[in-house]
């Protein structure tokens, strides 16, 4: 079937079998390899992508359900060039080893800081509860997501100052 | 004339009820006493009480989640209003520090506090009231050993006349069956055991029995099926929809490991009582699991053939997946059961239909009680919050489909799943159920399989509740 997908802003026409996951969509019809393939099972958080501004498990993610949603994937946070704050924070505090689940922590992440930049240490490990990371890199990617929180903080603090 | 003789009749027929009634409501306040000095327990009666509070599930209810144990402020909601559980611990002015034995006795066989108070029958005193002296002994070493903690829990927030604790004499008159457990002679040790265990501190039928406009348990339909913090407590008795009949072997295994491999994991508030039961030696487990087998009886032989069959397909591997109908997928299009069909090939089926084993696989949906039950609540719960998984241990997880899935996505969705793997008639009004689910009108308790509660602020629960 033919299904309009709109990924990081951009519309696809993609022609997939109804039944697919988002997940295989991303990677294998727009080349989006952010998401990660792990389990395929909703169990290790490694294909998060935000749906509509809420995490979601892409590989048991109904791509005939997404037609209208606003889909972000990893790609959408920032560029080589222009990092998002997630990526810059990421980068300085080096928070991945293997770097597989990255970019799941940081869609998880996305969703938690888009609703609150001054999360609690409680609020994050509930975000990423259904995250897995085998390195054990949970504490740099905890200091990660605060200073993340920081940057947007920063970003939007000026704007806010000329609004008053 | 007439009319003053009258009046002065009618009169000293109000004083007569109300000198009566007060008598009934009346309890004398049992004296304070200075805290018990832990010391004085023997450690194996406090192991013994630790034991049988964990039977009675207490921390559950006189806990809140993330703070001190048995500390109460847990707010109830029961159809008549929020109930905050009291503080438990031994903390002389804000918990029972003050009580003496005598009085902890009272308050488990007739639900009165030490103040003379009668007491809410959300402390389950209904079926409190059959342990034996000897086990409350245990239990008020338990919690007299624990750490006093000083916290007054809210106040209770009832409307008129429900805020009038008098009234409870007059319905532990209808319905309190005030006395220990009676051991039935005809029946087994064993039998007796679980049943002691079940009817008593278990408090089963607290959930799985239903209650009556008065919030009592009618023990006419006794473990008929209920409910508990948003959860179908499931019948337990003839009426039991599980497709697979429960045996004592298999109710003994789920009760000790919080799942079993043709019935799937405990959940909700279930998970609380398997994880609590971990402490019990496994005799007690088998003794509850015979009370309880004995109550649901035997199969009929209809049933237990179509177990064998369920038993016999589950076995052979991985179950077909219906093929994903060509259709329009768009809300309101086409055939819902197709729509329903589609959802689950590509969100259920991976695990469902997979063949990793229990507890970690999917359970296959034809042996699924929440898919065969009368009522679609449970499988609506897990549909939209999941099962989030135990801190620290590996535990079964699934996830929460409640960001996906639209209200109509989910009742097409059930819809086939109900088709599909269940003979019973299809479910009604499940957008709507769906709808005050995910909105938190309907309020729901989310824990994950090892029971220890942290939902539902966590998984989005109660999102809609707050807006």
């Amino acid at each position: 079937m033919a299904i309009s997908l709109n990924v990081n802003g951009e519309t696809h026409e993609v022609d997939v079998d109804p039944a697919t996951p988002l997940l295989y969509v991303l990677r294998n019809d727009l080349e989006l390899n952010g998401a990660k393939f792990g389990c395929g099972l909703g169990q290790c958080g490694s294909c998060t992508v935000v749906v509509d501004g809420a995490a979601v498990l892409s590989c048991v993610t109904p791509v005939s359900l997404m037609e209208g949603r606003e889909i972000t994937t990893v790609e959408g946070l920032g560029t080589i060039e222009e990092p998002g704050p997630l990526q810059t924070a990421f980068i300085e505090m080096q928070a991945a080893q293997c770097g597989y689940c990255i970019p799941g922590m940081m869609m998880s992440a996305h969703a938690l800081l888009t609703r609150n930049q001054q999360p609690s240490d409680r609020e994050i490990r509930d975000a990423l509860m259904t995250n897995l990371c085998r390195c054990g890199t949970h504490m740099r990617i905890m200091a990660a997501i605060r200073r993340a929180g920081e940057l947007m903080q920063q970003a939007a603090a000026p704007s806010e100052r000329r609004a008053g | 004339m007439r009319f003053t003789r009258i009046l002065a009749a009618v009169l000293i027929l109000i004083l007569i009820v109300a000198v009566g009634f007060f008598a009934l409501a009346w309890r004398s306040e049992i004296k304070p006493v200075a805290a018990a000095d832990p010391s004085s327990f023997s450690e194996d009666l406090v192991q013994q009480g630790a034991r049988l509070a964990a039977v009675g599930n207490c921390i559950a209810c006189h806990t809140v989640p993330g703070q001190p144990a048995f500390a109460g402020g847990l707010a109830l909601p029961t159809p008549f209003g929020t109930i905050h559980s009291t503080n438990i611990t031994p903390d002389p002015e804000t918990g029972i520090g003050n009580w003496s034995e005598e009085a902890f006795q009272r308050a488990m066989r007739e639900g009165v506090d030490r103040e003379g108070r009668h007491l809410y029958p959300a402390f389950p005193y209904d079926h409190y009231t059959r342990v034996t002296d000897e086990d409350n002994r245990a239990l008020y070493a338990f919690l007299m050993t624990r750490e006093p903690v000083r916290s007054t829990p809210p106040e209770n927030d009832l409307p008129f006349p429900y805020n009038l604790r008098p009234i409870l004499a007059g319905w532990k008159l209808l319905f309190l069956d005030k006395g220990p457990f009676q051991p039935d002679t005809a029946q087994s040790e064993e039998w007796n055991r679980g049943a002691y265990l079940a009817e008593g501190l278990g408090h089963c039928g607290a959930c799985h029995t239903p209650r009556n406009r008065f919030g009592a348990v009618e023990s006419d339909r006794h473990f008929g099926g209920g409910e508990a913090e948003g959860w179908q407590a499931y019948a337990i008795n003839a009426n039991s929809p599980a497709p697979i009949p429960w045996d004592t072997d298999s109710l003994a295994f789920y009760l000790r490991n919080g799942w079993h491999q043709w019935h799937g994991v405990s959940r909700g508030p279930m998970a609380e009582v398997t994880g609590n039961l971990g402490l019990l030696p496994d005799s007690d487990i088998v003794a509850i699991a015979t009370y309880v087998a004995s109550v649901m009886g035997e199969p009929d032989e209809a049933r237990r053939a179509r177990a064998e069959e369920l038993m016999a397909q589950a076995a052979e591997g991985p179950g077909e997946v219906q093929a994903a109908p060509a259709v329009d997928t768009q809300a309101g299009a086409g055939n819902p059961q197709d729509r329903g069909a589609l959802i689950y090939a590509s969100a259920c089926a991976g695990c469902h239909n997979g063949s990793k084993p229990q507890p970690f696989g999917g359970l296959r949906f034809s042996l699924s009680t929440a898919v065969n039950a009368p009522n679609p609540q449970n499988i609506v719960n897990v549909v939209l919050f999941g099962l989030p998984p135990s801190d620290g241990q590996a535990s079964a997880v699934m996830p929460a489909f409640a960001n996906v899935l639209s209200d109509q996505d989910v009742a097409d969705l059930l819809a086939h799943m109900r088709e599909q793997y269940s003979d019973a008639p299809a479910w009604e009004n499940l957008v709507d159920l769906v709808a005050r689910t995910r909105s938190g009108e309907y309020k729901v308790v989310i824990l994950p399989a090892d029971g220890i509660e942290r939902g539902p602020e966590n998984v989005g629960a109660s999102d809609g509740a707050e807006e």
